[in-house]
């Protein structure tokens, strides 16, 4: 979709202040029900776009992504513009500096559109523990669109923009991609600076991309990858054009199917069938399907759950009202409070349910006699998972499975109950436990209350083979 | 199971305020999800070194010196000092 704007602003069949244009006029007209955007910047939008249009009039060379508008989740920063992460304590907080990755996307001359709404800090699996309001998937709008980056693409399925920037800890672009029947691609932990993104689990989070296709994924990823300074984490990549290496051709290519992934009970037996005939659709087009198994993965979900909310405690420590966001200081003239009184009362006033029972859950984690017991025993089985993984890479290239149990379910189903909550995460955690590259692409729909809900199959490469990734997602998606 | 008291001895490691009610709701739901990490004590480690860092990376040095920035992006950071004097972010007494 973006190669074929790109043809048509080039080309000057259209410009890009009509096509931003347009795209706010779909906000307007969509995102009153559905709920996607946390705010506009339509300014800002527009002086972008007719600047392209100068270099397009004037003959100048423009990037694929110049002119395309896009938006981008409330967790990463964004110069002079309000970025909350969802959450009240950031109500008023506007950055000083830009993500590396929106200063990427600035100087490829992308227009943003505005910030999507999310789970609060990104800790959620349905939008729905957003501090301000609850998207709906476009799709069947009594439905959740997955999270946490489900603002981001409920926006893109529902062609509020072209594409949209996510972050994914647990399964946070992928998941609601599935739900959504878009692409969602989380690269190998350390392939996008983190800079600038507001930090949850520090060792799992990883920026990307929710697009239309494959091809656009492609398009994104290679103009945010970089070695970043800024971010110690960041890996130097192959300096690639992925959208250039897409063959679609996958024959000799050995995907593993690990059979774990099936012997669960809360796997959707429609979901299976789609994952199944996803299976059969690679044999065709002549990749080997090999049957793996990854014992271990049994132990993921318990892993996230300790190794996540540890390090949520400690990055989520500096939201202690002093330096900024909001705080109980501003109310408190007259009253006789002390420092540690503005940390107790601004942190219980301003962060939000589930935050506060992650941070709980991590302060107990690595509280005196528990370390052992939970955090230490958590990072073996972690390394336990990274080797089993390592074992099967030596067999196969991809290894396929569901990206989530069910389709996206009813707003409301789970939120009296974490836990279930956290089950629907079970697909997705395991690559960002070992840091693995990962994709959901659309490979069905089931038929639920008259609405074709959409299910999303998952593939993952090896460490920073991003190549073969997105060209057997390319496969499936061409094909 | 997560008694009350537990839970606000955790709170107040926090640094989160919490009331009584919270209390008995968060020792319920905290003790819910520590049940289900016990999985992981079926897992066997011996022998296994904990994960450091997932891709490998090695510690990761730079000189250590002051980058000048400039004054709309020192502003930025003041600007969102809750309470300031001044150029400085203004806190509450500590005693």
């Amino acid at each position: 979709m973006i190669r074929d704007l790109h043809n048509k602003l080039v080309n000057q069949d259209i410009t890009s202040e009509q096509l931003t244009s347009d795209y706010f006029s779909n906000i307007e007209k969509r995102d009153p029900e559905i709920k996607a955007y946390l705010s506009l910047n339509k300014e800002f939008a527009l002086d972008k776009a007719r600047a392209v249009d100068k270099k397009i009039k004037n003959g100048e060379e423009i990037d694929l992504l110049a002119g395309i508008p896009c938006s981008i989740k409330d967790v990463i920063c964004t110069e002079g513009i309000t970025t909350t992460a969802g959450s009240k304590v950031l109500g008023d907080y506007n950055p000083p500096y830009d993500a590396t990755v929106i200063s990427r996307l600035k100087a490829n001359d992308a227009v943003i559109l505005g910030k999507t709404n999310q789970d609060e800090f990104a800790m959620g699996s349905s939008t729905e523990n957003s501090a301000y309001q609850t998207t709906k998937n476009p799709i069947d709008l009594e439905r959740v669109p997955g999270g946490s980056s489900g603002g981001s693409a409920a926006a893109v399925a529902a062609d509020m923009c072209v594409y949209s920037i996510g972050s994914d800890t647990g399964g946070s672009i992928r998941q609601p991609a599935s739900f959504c029947g878009i692409v969602g691609f989380k690269p190998t932990y350390g392939a996008v600076s983190r800079y600038g993104l507001i930090a949850m689990a520090s060792s799992f989070d990883q920026i990307g991309p929710l697009a239309k296709s494959v091809g656009d994924a492609a398009i994104i990823f290679s103009r945010i990858t970089e070695k970043d300074r800024r971010d110690s984490t960041s890996m130097p990549l192959v300096d690639k054009r992925y959208e250039n290496l897409l063959s679609g051709e996958v024959k000799k290519i050995k995907i593993g199917v690990p059979k774990e992934y099936f012997e669960g009970k809360g796997l959707d037996e429609r979901v299976r069938k789609l994952i199944e005939e996803a299976m059969e659709k690679y044999e065709k087009l002549g990749a080997e399907i090999v049957d793996v198994s990854l014992p271990s993965g049994e132990y993921a979900l318990a892993t996230y759950y300790v190794i996540m909310p540890s390090e949520v405690s400690s990055n989520l420590a500096r939201f202690d009202g002093i330096r900024f966001g909001q705080s109980i200081e501003k109310e408190s003239d007259g009253k006789d409070l002390l420092l540690k009184d503005i940390y107790f009362k601004s942190r219980a006033k301003y962060l939000g349910k589930e935050v506060k029972r992650r941070i709980m859950l991590g302060t107990y984690a690595l509280s005196a006699g528990y370390y052992d017991q939970y955090y230490l025993k958590a990072q073996k089985v972690r390394a336990l998972i990274k080797k089993e993984f390592e074992e099967v890479f030596k067999k196969v290239d991809l290894i396929l499975g569901p990206t989530a149990p069910t389709p996206a379910f009813k707003i409301g189903e789970k939120t009296e109950n974490p836990l279930q909550m956290y089950l629907s995460d079970i697909y997705t955690v395991t690559a960002n436990i070992v840091g693995l590259p990962a994709i959901s692409i659309p490979c069905g729909t089931i038929e639920e209350d008259g609405k074709n809900l959409p299910v999303g199959v998952q593939l993952a490469g090896k460490w920073f083979d991003e190549e073969t990734l997105l060209n057997a997602a390319y496969a499936f998606e061409t094909n | 199971m997560l008694s009350k008291s537990e839970v606000q001895k955790i709170a107040n490691l926090a640094r989160i305020e919490i009331t009584d009610e919270e209390a008995e709701k968060y020792s319920k739901e905290l003790s819910d999800i520590l049940g289900f990490v016990e999985k992981l004590n079926e897992a066997d480690t011996v022998g296994i070194e904990p994960i450091a860092h997932i891709t490998g990376a090695r510690n990761v040095t730079r000189e250590d010196r002051i980058i000048d920035y400039s004054e709309e992006t020192k502003n930025g950071i003041i600007n969102n000092f809750p309470e300031k004097k001044d150029r400085f972010d203004k806190v509450k007494t500590v005693f």
